[in-house]
């Protein structure tokens, strides 16, 4: 099979690939022969990553380490919400290994100049990558502190020339039945595949991270592999995984959880402690590892803590109306 | 002898979840599993409590022989629950528990599911039972409102896969209906 290459006309010689990161390739192909076996059933139990994650090299965050207290690495890859793999949070962890994540080619289109193909191998060499250490904050009230390894999704978006009628961006999480238990659950009430979207603005600001890995290495299939978005002022579910698919749209699209129950979960989903869940508070959070007799409840800051790079956007905006 | 082999057999399931949470197999968030731990265990022990008359009907009466304790072990995951409630979710606040029971119908449907079995705790002694004679069986048909409060709990808690909800649904009916039909065949 031919596989076409998207060319970036705008690569220079400096953005060569180092050879480090061609030699994480390597380990990458080799990590998921790794999952192959896991498939066959020979992974471990709780460590039993899809595939032995490998090694990136990228620009250390310096002022993020200074922050909080990390999330460790077992905790942020065994606990985790991706319900193609099944609703408990210990499902993925157990059942994401069956997802296949090489070859990996994601469709970018809609109202963009140039629409195309990208495969990861043009990700993982076409980027600078750093590494940004972000709260993780879940619309279930639970959070995390996670050292995540990308780059902006502006830069990504650029290469593709979005067109000036293009207000929004839409993503799609990879929807293989064979692959994903829980898609095949017959009482599960989600329209596959997995739908996101922002708005350009919310899309192209900095802080919006389209993500390779954590502490590190390339992302476990648990935590949405090979790549996924990180969006930290907004709940966890906006920060859709194993993405397949981004439209840029002229009106803002159906999202997954907001089709299902737009009285609880909206488009915007910002991290508000003002604005309940209907069935929840949202005015603290249990930040992970926590324990019965030290939940580590913390009180949830507006826009996760994010306030001042990204209030502006919201400027005149009713936020309890657009939650 | 034998009916404290009924209760070792009723704690079993609380002895694993503490074994459980004291060996850190419960991963980061344990708040999370011991709510869905207790909760599921009383939701089994209240299909067993109701299981046990329809049983002995047909000829096995160990359900109900120990139905007490049965009951009384469903109160204590229930009573666990919710006091997991008051430490991990509300800590102990008043004035959030307050906004918790008025905003949130399932906190209320839950709570209110524990008042009703609250005083069939309180009366499960023999002492109790003679001293409350022919009220006493009135009073614990309350397990049929908890019941129906207890599954609507669940069901307002589902957040996009309503199986499991749903089976505990259909053993529920079931359990009910098997008591309505008697009720008509005995007016009969």
């Amino acid at each position: 099979m031919k596989r076409r290459t998207y060319i970036d006309p705008t690569i220079a010689s400096s953005d060569v690939t180092p050879e480090s990161v061609f030699l994480n390739r390597r380990d990458l192909i080799k990590a998921s022969t790794g999952g192959a076996a896991a498939a066959l059933g020979l992974s471990t139990a709780r460590s039993g990553l899809a595939s032995a994650p490998a090694e990136l090299s990228f620009k250390s965050d310096t002022e993020g380490a200074l922050l909080e207290e990390l999330t460790p690495y077992d905790d942020v890859t065994s606990y985790n919400n991706f319900y193609e793999f099944g609703t408990d949070k210990s499902d993925p962890v157990q059942h994401a290994h069956a997802m296949t994540t090489d070859p990996w080619t994601i469709k970018i289109g809609g109202l963009v100049n140039q629409p195309g193909e990208l495969h990861l191998e043009d990700i993982l060499s076409g980027f600078d990558l750093e590494e940004r250490i972000y709260r993780f904050r879940c619309v279930e009230a639970w959070s995390m502190v996670v050292p995540w390894v990308g780059f902006p999704l502006a830069e990504l978006l650029q290469r593709f020339d979005p067109k000036p009628e293009g207000r929004f961006v839409e993503f799609k999480t990879l929807y293989r039945r064979a692959e994903m238990r829980g898609t095949r659950s017959f009482t599960s009430i989600i329209d596959w595949p997995y739908r996101e979207g922002l708005r350009m603005d919310e899309a192209m600001h900095p802080l919006t991270l389209m993500t390779v890995g954590l502490y590190g290495k390339t992302l476990p299939n648990q935590n949405g592999a090979p790549l996924r978005l990180i969006v930290p002022w907004k709940y966890g579910f906006k920060s859709i995984k194993s993405i397949v698919e981004i439209n840029v749209t002229a009106k803002q699209p159906k999202t997954s959880w907001q089709t299902l129950q737009s009285s609880e979960y909206g488009f915007y989903a910002n991290v508000n402690p003002e604005v309940d869940h209907p069935r929840w508070s949202q005015r603290f959070e249990r930040r992970l590892p926590s324990s019965i007799f030290n939940p580590n409840r913390v009180p949830t800051l507006p826009f996760n803590g994010y306030e001042e790079q990204v209030a502006s956007l919201y400027a005149g905006m009713d936020l309890r109306k657009f939650y | 002898m034998v009916t404290l082999g009924a209760v070792g057999v009723c704690l079993m399931p609380l002895l694993v979840l503490s074994i459980q949470l004291g060996t850190g197999q419960m991963g980061p968030d344990p708040a999370k599993r011991l709510m869905q731990g207790t909760g599921e265990w009383a939701l089994r022990g209240l299909i067993l409590v109701l299981l046990a008359a329809p049983l002995a009907k047909r000829g096995w009466p160990m359900l109900f022989r120990f139905r007490r304790v049965l009951g009384l072990s469903l109160f204590v995951y229930v009573s666990l629950h919710l006091l997991l409630f008051a430490q991990v979710y509300v800590g102990w606040s008043l004035t959030l528990l307050a906004e918790e029971l008025k905003e949130r119908p399932y906190v209320l449907v839950g709570f209110s599911a524990w008042l009703a079995m609250l005083p069939l705790a309180l009366t499960s002694t023999d002492r109790a039972r003679r001293w409350l004679g022919r009220r006493w069986r009135q009073l614990h048909r309350l397990i049929y409102p908890a019941t129906v409060l207890a599954w609507l709990h669940v069901f307002w808690l589902v957040r996009s896969d309503v199986g499991e909800a749903l089976l505990y649904g259909v053993i529920f009916a079931a359990l009910l209906l098997w008591r309505v039909r008697r009720l008509q065949l005995r007016a009969r």
